[in-house]
Parts: structure tokens; C-alpha cells; sequence
């Protein structure tokens, strides 16, 4: 074990120590300050662009938060801007360039984007807005052992399969719940409904404009197969999210989970959980509805910006320390922290999910200025028709009438 | 004491309160009154490493134009306070014509997050305030008569419910009663129901969120209590023990109206605070059952990309006016008693 450690520690020293001279970071002594969110693959980014580039600039600051996504518009509107950079996803993207808090990058790609991808440049317009680096989207979780059990052929791969296979676990005596989601009151139940509906092929929005079109037959039949997952979810499923479902899982107490990629490699891993459920663990792709071929899911990208209230050589510095960290030698030390969209990355079984899903032709998470706020009121109008106080046509008129007095006020309808 | 002496004497506490609570809340109802303007959108063609899709962005800089001309925003006058967020008077009316029978309009106006969150926000305070005040003064009584060296750890042990931060406590509450923690999982054995969940149940939801407002709240009308206690004359209670007062009759006729007062200055901080009910509501993720207004300013505000100013200004006012309105019974007694006994 500590040879190991002393072998390893070695090469990543040798690593870093190579890569500090071969890294071009740009204009020297400037300041570099990143905002990110909290979780493994981003930590390897920034840890990658801060070996490469620290040394060269002035001052480089890190602020790792989930609860970035509150903070990043009031800590980019002054100018200057509190951070340099930030790392963000499709959703909290639209939420800068909402207020113009981010800059195009074409003449910065061309100058130190050498080694990137094409298809991880994320360009709104023909301009390039962002650089993305990982993949991420919801897709299932099964426990084989378990549908062996409860005598379930192969794996479920629509929604009816699914609810079939639950069925049988719990006629078996098995487990009374053995469905797991993140359906946690707000952004998580809403984002639920989002995959369901567009399996079922949905629309959000009138053609070219901001009015809300989800109050129709695809949105009431979405909801209908909600609600019959939900009853064989876990009683407390309205309060649990992400950290609460991933323990469930790891404890031993589900069978069928939908749940987020970023999680495979935590469950997969060998700690938190017993051999028991680990070697059982498969991830397969998002399912579709009987007969359709969408996966319910909603692919995510997690990438790069620039603030556009920074001088042009901190944003410059910025950027060539960031893209530095992007190396194939970064991703073969992380590889199982992400889906990475970066030559050199080895898909393992914590990839599976994500793979299947995004190659069955899932959609992105919709990157309409607008949608945030038909996100938050479909995760608080939802709700009352999950607890079986309200119909599916009244939930989703809710919805829209929320959607719209909100859409209204904040200037989009 | 000299009027002018008085006046100088407030005037530090006076002007901090100008600036720091008056001028907010005009700013607060100014901000109600105003909308954003309306975004300039356009649609756009974005790409993306799943492939492209037609959708909309915003045109920041003709947006950029119209807020620069009206920081403020667009005026919308008191619109915001009649829409679906809040006293949503439209769609009560329709609700009224359209309902056969009052149980039927009662539901549907649950329907709006404004009366969702008023209904628990008043049952709520109606409940835990007089329970606190009870059980407080209780709590005191009993302190108080006990020997001399249980007093100091007892009072200790008592307080702490109100030491310990409302979220941290709620949230080590909310795991005890998770179906796998010790409360959650011995109520599912007690009652041999294995899917017995506090947290999934409207109604044991309210009743969770009461007993901890209770039991947050106690030490202090406790304390208070306590110390109202040592100020009982002893005279008094000796007279009445002599004309052969039993313990209950002297804790009726002496001891409580002595401290009449306190528990009138009790209720109202109890009333304001219990009205401002926010933190248990996020430690024990209620939201699905139980929201407060206190709740719905914070969900107006916290999503940073759409902040909904306006709204939860509107709402901010409202909650002033509501306490407003909660305290004047208790006011205009004061009121009144203060002005006989200046008669007297």
C-alpha cells in the first residue's frame, strides 16, 4: 500500500512538474479566480489548470460551491467581476448570458484551443460561449441480483418495464419500495417531469415564443406514468435528492434507481456500500415509453466560461490556464470521475448510463432564456398531483398560470 | 422627565431606526409597485456536444437600453399584490362563482401559494403560542420550587433547546424522524407499519413542525416566567396561605395575576416570531406540506437567474401588515390598561 502511494505520489509529481513547463499559460502575473461547483471532475480541472498555471500568475483563487449556480450572477455583474471564470452547465450558461455576464471565446479558442474537441465547443449563434469538458445525464440504476429474484427477464427499458419489475419485487416480498429518485420538493421533481415529458416526445414552448405549452395530452400522460413510479417509491421521496437516493442505494435498499451519472463512479466505487451491492450495481440507459425511442433523460455538458467584465489579459490568462488542464494525461489520473468529452478517456461501467443514454438520442437540458422559471414552477406545482390531491389537467394549468404570472413579471411574456 | 430630554435621549435608537427599518421598507414597496421590462429575445441556433437546437436567448444589449433608461423598472402599481402569487383576486372570484359548495371554494383557494402558506403560517401560530405559554409557565413553577442546589443544572438543561441554532436543530431532528432513524424507525415498530413515514403525511408534517416550534420556543417564555417569579411579593402569598389559600388557589389569584404583564409581552414576541416561521420548513424539507410566508419571500428571492423582487417585496409587505393586524387585540389592551391606571 505505501509503495503504492509513493509510486503514484511520484508520477503525479513527475507528471506536474513536466507539465509546468510544457503548458502555455498566457500572459504572465495575472489573476485567475474560478467559481465552481463542488464535486470530483471539476476538482480535477481546476486542480490540473492550478499546477499548470499557478506558478505564472499573480494570484489563483478557487471557490468550490454547490451552491454556486445562487451566487454567480450578483458575483459577475460588477465590473470588475469577483471571478475570472466560471464553471458552469447548460442551465446556469443561460442564467449568465441572461444577463450578459459571459464572453464569446472564438479569438481565444484560436489561439490556445488547439487540443480541443469540436464537438466541446458550445457555440450559441456561431459564437462560441463556453468550452465543455464532461457529460452527464439521469439514467437507470439496477440491482441484477434483485430482478433474478423477483424472476424479471433482462432489463427493464420502458417505463412499463419498469413498473412491471417493481411490481414483481414487491408481489415477491423483496422490498416494499424498490424504486429510488431524486424527487426532492423544487428543481428536483420538476427536472423528473422534464425527462419524462420528453420521452413522451413534448414540447415546453410555443414555437418562437415564451408562452408555456405543457398543459396537453403528452403532459398528462407524462404525469400519469409519474405517479405510478412514485408509488413504488420510498414514502419520504418528496424530501430526497441526489445525497439521500445515492445512500439509499449504496444501503442496500432499492433495486431500480434513476438517478444522475455523476453518481455511477461513487456507487460503483468500493467504499459506503457492501461487495454485495456494488457487484451487483448495472447502469443502463434512460428508458423510453412503450413504443417510443427518446430516452427519458436530459443530457447535461459541464464546461468552461469566461466573465465578460475582466480585463482582456486576466481573461486571457484564464482561459489558456483552464484549456491547459484539458489534457488526456488530466483524464487518464480521473477517469472514472466523469464522462469526459477530452481525447485519452477510457469509458468504464460508471460510463454505461451515460453512453447508452446520450447515443439512444436523448435531448439536452433546453437552454431557452426562459425555461428556469418553468423549471421552478413545475417543481412546486407538481407537487399536490404526486400527493394524490390533484388531477393531472389541474397540476399542469397550475403550472402554466405560475409559469406565466413569473414569465410576466421578470419581463419574458 | 423633560420631553426634549426624552427626545435626545432616543434619538441615536430613533435614527438607526430610520435608516435601517424605515427607509427599507419604503424602498421594499417601492420595488413591490415595479416589473422588469420586457426582455428582448431572439431566437437562436445552439450546439452543443448532443447536436444543435433552435431556441431563445436574450438580447442583453437592447435589454441593457431599457434598464438604463428606468433603473427602477416597469411600473406595474399594485398589480403584483392582486396577481396569482398573492391575494390573486381574479381567480377567486371565478373560484366563487364556479364552486357548488363552500368546501369546494375552500379548496380551490388552498390552491393559491398566498392562502396555502397563510393557512399553516396562522395554525402554526395559533398553536405553538398559547402551548408556549403554558407550557413555559409551567416549566418555571416547577423550577422554582425545587432545592436550591437542582436549580442552576435544571435551568441549564432547560435552555437549551434555545441555545442549540433553529436549523441545526431541526435538521438533527428531521433524521431522527427518518424511517431509519431512532424516533422514525421506533414509531414504525410502535405502530407495526412499516411504510409509517412522519415526513410523507400532511398532517403529521404540521404536527412535526409544532411539537419543534414548542419545543424551541419553551425556554424562553420560560425564562422569562422564571425570573417573574422571584419578583412575587412575599407578603401576599403569606396573607393569602394565612386566610388559608391552598397552593392552586394561590398560584390562581396571586401569582398569576402578577404576571399578567409579562405574558402579555410573551405573546407578542411570541405571536411576531411564531409568524415568521421559516427555518424548520427547510431543515425538515416541508415544503411539500407546510409552507409559511416567511418561506415564500425566500423562494421568490432564491432563484438567482429570475429573482422575483417584486413578488417578494409584495409579500414582505404583506407579512408586515398580517403582524400588524395579529397584534393590535393585544395592543389596544395594553392601550387601555395603561390609560385606567392613569385615570386611576
Amino acid at each position: 500500500m505505501f509503495l503504492k502511494k509513493l509510486i503514484l505520489g511520484g508520477l503525479t509529481a513527475l507528471f506536474f512538474s513536466s507539465s509546468l513547463f510544457a503548458a502555455d499559460c498566457g500572459p504572465n502575473g495575472q489573476s485567475i479566480r474560478i467559481l465552481a461547483s463542488d464535486f470530483p471532475a471539476i476538482h480535477a480541472i481546476a486542480n490540473s489548470a492550478e499546477s499548470n498555471c499557478a506558478g505564472s500568475a499573480s494570484e489563483f483563487t478557487r471557490n468550490h460551491t454547490t451552491e454556486a449556480r445562487q451566487i454567480m450572477n450578483a458575483a459577475q455583474t460588477p465590473d470588475p467581476a469577483e471571478y475570472t471564470s466560471v464553471i458552469v452547465a447548460n442551465s446556469t450558461l443561460v442564467q449568465l448570458m441572461n444577463d450578459g455576464l459571459v464572453r464569446p471565446l472564438n479569438d481565444l479558442v484560436e489561439k490556445y484551443g488547439g487540443n480541443l474537441k469540436s464537438n466541446q465547443l458550445i457555440t450559441i449563434d456561431g459564437k462560441i460561449m463556453a468550452i465543455a469538458f464532461m457529460a452527464n445525464s439521469q439514467h437507470m440504476y439496477y440491482r441484477t441480483d434483485i430482478l433474478d429474484k423477483a424472476g424479471v427477464d433482462g432489463m427493464p427499458a420502458t417505463y412499463d418495464e419498469i413498473i412491471s419489475a417493481a411490481e414483481k419485487i414487491r408481489s415477491a416480498g423483496i422490498m416494499e419500495h424498490p424504486l429510488v429518485m431524486n424527487l426532492k420538493v423544487g428543481w428536483n421533481v420538476g427536472e423528473v417531469f422534464n425527462t419524462i415529458y420528453l420521452a413522451h416526445g413534448g414540447e415546453f414552448f410555443k414555437q418562437g415564443s415564451a408562452e408555456a405549452s405543457i398543459n396537453n395530452a403528452k403532459g398528462i400522460a407524462a404525469l400519469e406514468t409519474m405517479k405510478a413510479l412514485v408509488e413504488y417509491a420510498h414514502p419520504d421521496h418528496l424530501t430526497q435528492a441526489s445525497d439521500d437516493t445515492q445512500g439509499l442505494w449504496e444501503a442496500g435498499q432499492a433495486a431500480i434507481g434513476f438517478m444522475w451519472g455523476s453518481r455511477g463512479g461513487v456507487i460503483l466505487d468500493n467504499e459506503g456500500s457492501s461487495a454485495e451491492v456494488t457487484s451487483n450495481t448495472v447502469l443502463s440507459a434512460a428508458p423510453t415509453v412503450t413504443g417510443g425511442s427518446i430516452p427519458g433523460a436530459t443530457l447535461w455538458w459541464d464546461g468552461i466560461t469566461i466573465a465578460t467584465n475582466v480585463s482582456d489579459s486576466e481573461a486571457e490568462a484564464t482561459f489558456a490556464a483552464l484549456v491547459s488542464g484539458m489534457t488526456s494525461e488530466m483524464v487518464a489520473a480521473n477517469n472514472d470521475d466523469a464522462i469526459w468529452l477530452i481525447d485519452g478517456f477510457k469509458p468504464g461501467p460508471a460510463a454505461a448510463g451515460v453512453s447508452a443514454t446520450a447515443q439512444g438520442g436523448a435531448k439536452s437540458y433546453p437552454m431557452f432564456a426562459q425555461m428556469g422559471l418553468l423549471h421552478n414552477a413545475l417543481g412546486a406545482e407538481l407537487v399536490d398531483f404526486l400527493k394524490g390531491a390533484e388531477s393531472a389537467e389541474q397540476a399542469l394549468s397550475d403550472v402554466e398560470a405560475v409559469y406565466e404570472t413569473a414569465a410576466k413579471d421578470a419581463g419574458y411574456l | 422627565m423633560k420631553h426634549s430630554t426624552f427626545l435626545l435621549f432616543i434619538l441615536p435608537s430613533l435614527s438607526v431606526m430610520f435608516l435601517f427599518i424605515a427607509i427599507p421598507i419604503v424602498s421594499v414597496f417601492i420595488q413591490s409597485l415595479h416589473i422588469e421590462h420586457k426582455q428582448v429575445i431572439i431566437v437562436s441556433e445552439n450546439c452543443d456536444p448532443f447536436g444543435c437546437e433552435t431556441t431563445t436567448s436574450v438580447d442583453t444589449e437592447a435589454s441593457a437600453k431599457l434598464k438604463e433608461k428606468a433603473p427602477l423598472g416597469k411600473f406595474n402599481g399594485f398589480k403584483t399584490y392582486s396577481n396569482r402569487m398573492h391575494f390573486a383576486f381574479d381567480e377567486i372570484g371565478e373560484a366563487w362563482n364556479s364552486s357548488d359548495s363552500f368546501i369546494v371554494f375552500v379548496k380551490k383557494i388552498y390552491n393559491y401559494p398566498l392562502y396555502r402558506a397563510l393557512s399553516f403560517t396562522l395554525t402554526y401560530t395559533f398553536v405553538v403560542t398559547p402551548f408556549v405559554l403554558f407550557l413555559g409557565f409551567l416549566v418555571a413553577l416547577g423550577v422554582n420550587n425545587l432545592p436550591k442546589l437542582l436549580k442552576g443544572p435544571t435551568i441549564f438543561a432547560s435552555l437549551l433547546p434555545m441555545i442549540v441554532t433553529p436549523l441545526v436543530g431541526s435538521l438533527i431532528l428531521f433524521w431522527m424522524v427518518d424511517g431509519d432513524g431512532v424516533i422514525g424507525a421506533t414509531l414504525q415498530k410502535l405502530f407495526n407499519d412499516n411504510s409509517l413515514s412522519l415526513k410523507a403525511s400532511p398532517v403529521l408534517t404540521w404536527v412535526m413542525l409544532m411539537v419543534y416550534g414548542i419545543w424551541h420556543l419553551m425556554p424562553f417564555s420560560f425564562i422569562v416566567f422564571y425570573a417573574g417569579l422571584q419578583t412575587v411579593p412575599h407578603e401576599t402569598i403569606e396573607a393569602a396561605t394565612i386566610d388559608g389559600a391552598s397552593k392552586f388557589q394561590r398560584t390562581r389569584h396571586v401569582v398569576i395575576p402578577h404576571l399578567m404583564p409579562l405574558a402579555i409581552f410573551i405573546t407578542l414576541i411570541l405571536l411576531m416570531d411564531n409568524f415568521r416561521v421559516f427555518e424548520p420548513i427547510i431543515s425538515f424539507r416541508a415544503e411539500a406540506h407546510a409552507t409559511s410566508i416567511s418561506w415564500l419571500i425566500w423562494n421568490h428571492l432564491r432563484e438567482s437567474a429570475y429573482p422575483l423582487y417584486n413578488a417578494a417585496g409584495a409579500t414582505s409587505m404583506i407579512t408586515i401588515f398580517c403582524v400588524g393586524i395579529l397584534l393590535l387585540p393585544v395592543l389596544i389592551r395594553t392601550w387601555r390598561d395603561f390609560n385606567e391606571k392613569n385615570k386611576g
